[in-house]
């Protein structure tokens, strides 16, 4: 029981996918302007992560290890076509929202490095605790940077805004408070980051490398 | 002992079947929910249309569509002609077709005509359709035209409500793939509608377009003669393509209207 609540709970603090593996990154300064959308992006990710590594592992043994780099990848495109095809179909609204996400699945490196790191050498049910665990993880990170993102560069949570009208100058905008346009580009994501980073290494020494 | 898996037949017919079973399940899929998705891509043709000519249910921040079951019938009321103009590619107007003429010419509802493939006809030289979608609502008639572009990632698209003057009175936009928080908020009511009442002609009647402008100096949006509307933050190219499509298919409106006032 130790080690199978280990696989959700490691990858949420000391063997984060994003701060300790690096892996992700990509859409974590992609799509993070806002917090629906990472959230909306954790969402999908856990979805196809936990699918993906059962599938990925129930066929471990018989995967030929010269091209199982490119197996794993027609796996993830293939589930994730199949969900968009679904939506589209029957769930159409959700689909349009998702939309933006599907390529950035595909090309989601904590997927390849999940499924090339543990589902090839585990059996499907702690695969899936991996999938889910990892994909938490890589949720947490995002949520945290899109929430910081959306508060100081735009003024809103989850469109919502919660400091002001920074036109009609009300709220903290009247004592002269500026939105910082810079949190909504990309490098802003990267130092945010890095400041998670930061603050989770000084916290367990054990995390830094030479 | 190698490996069963590490032999190059193995491999070989491994990668045979793969894709045999792939494409046998995606083609199936893709066969069964084609119908439907069609479907789904017509009403919310629809549904574009009569959000840009206000027959939406907007709450008081975000864009609501009419719900789909009702769309068709809103589409079949609200909208009372749908004019295909077909323009040489000097722009000069050759025929002007009512919704009837132009079924019975190609057999399809003139609200489904491909922006793409007609910019790509004018491309080569060759007439192009403009469809415009006649509305009336509470008394008032709308001229909704669509136009389609590119942003930094994707395609962008989007229809626009006009009055006779060619004042904008309603817009929409979507995309396909734009930047969730940056590009992709073309479709946020906030940028949306910026659009109304804006002017697309000067006052000397010529085409101008609507520029998206970062820092026009006028973010409230009240000079509305001005041919521009706020930029998004850290949208520079979507934005751009929104004025490039805007300039680019709404120009070649611009000599039917001149006929409309000839009336």
């Amino acid at each position: 029981m130790g080690k199978d609540s280990k696989l959700i709970l490691d990858p949420l603090t000391d063997n984060n996918p994003i701060t300790i593996q690096v892996l992700g990154i990509c859409s974590a300064l992609a799509i993070t302007a806002e917090l629906e959308a990472s959230i909306v992006m954790s969402i999908s990710v856990l979805f196809v992560l936990g699918i993906g590594n059962v599938v990925i592992s129930l066929m471990r043994n018989i995967i030929p290890s010269k091209i199982r780099i490119i197996v794993q990848l027609i796996v993830v495109a293939t589930l994730v076509i199949i969900v968009d095809l679904v939506l589209k179909a029957f769930a159409y609204e959700l689909s349009k929202t998702l939309s933006v996400f599907v390529g950035l699945i595909i090309t989601n490196c904590i997927i390849m490095g999940r499924f090339e790191a543990f589902a090839l050498g585990n059996g499907p049910y702690r695969s899936f605790l991996d999938g889910i665990g990892n994909a938490l993880g890589y949720g947490v990170i995002l949520i945290i940077v899109g929430f910081f993102r959306e508060l100081l560069g735009s003024g809103t949570l989850l469109g919502i805004p919660v400091l002001g009208d920074p036109i009609e100058k009300t709220g903290l905008y009247a004592i002269g408070y500026e939105n910082n346009g810079f949190m909504l580009l990309s490098p802003m994501a990267l130092i945010v980051v890095g400041i998670i980073i930061w603050v989770q290494r000084s916290r367990n020494k054990a995390l830094i490398e030479d | 002992m190698e490996n069963r898996t590490d032999k190059n037949s193995y491999t070989v017919i491994f990668a045979i079947g793969m894709v045999i079973v792939v494409g046998v399940i995606l083609a199936g899929l893709f066969g069964y929910t084609k119908p439907m998705i069609t479907q789904n891509e017509e009403i919310e043709k629809q549904q574009n249309i009569l959000y840009a000519m206000g027959v939406n249910e907007n709450d008081e921040t975000s864009a609501v569509f009419v719900s789909t079951d009702v769309a068709p019938e809103e589409f079949g009321k609200n909208i009372t002609e749908q004019i295909v103009i077909t323009v040489d590619s000097s722009g000069k107007i050759l025929k002007t077709q009512t919704r009837e003429e132009y079924v019975a010419e190609y057999n399809k509802e003139p609200y489904l005509i491909d922006v793409k493939k007609q910019q790509a006809k004018a491309k080569r030289g060759e007439p192009r359709q403009l469809p415009l979608f006649v509305g009336n609502k509470d008394g008032k008639t709308f001229y909704v035209a669509p136009i389609y572009g590119k942003g930094l990632w994707d395609a962008i698209w989007g229809y626009i409500a006009m009055d006779e003057n060619m004042v904008v009175q309603g817009a929409y936009f979507d995309h396909k793939g734009e930047t969730p928080g940056l590009g992709a908020n073309i479709k946020q009511r906030y940028f949306m509608d910026d659009f109304y009442g804006e002017h697309l002609l000067t006052e000397a009647g010529v085409f101008k377009g609507i520029t998206v402008a970062k820092g026009n100096a006028d973010p409230k949006n009240e000079d509305k003669t001005d041919n521009e509307v706020d930029a998004i933050a850290g949208a520079t190219i979507t934005g751009d393509g929104v004025t490039a499509m805007i300039k680019k298919d709404l120009r070649l409106y611009l000599p039917y209207f001149e006929t409309l006032k000839g009336n």
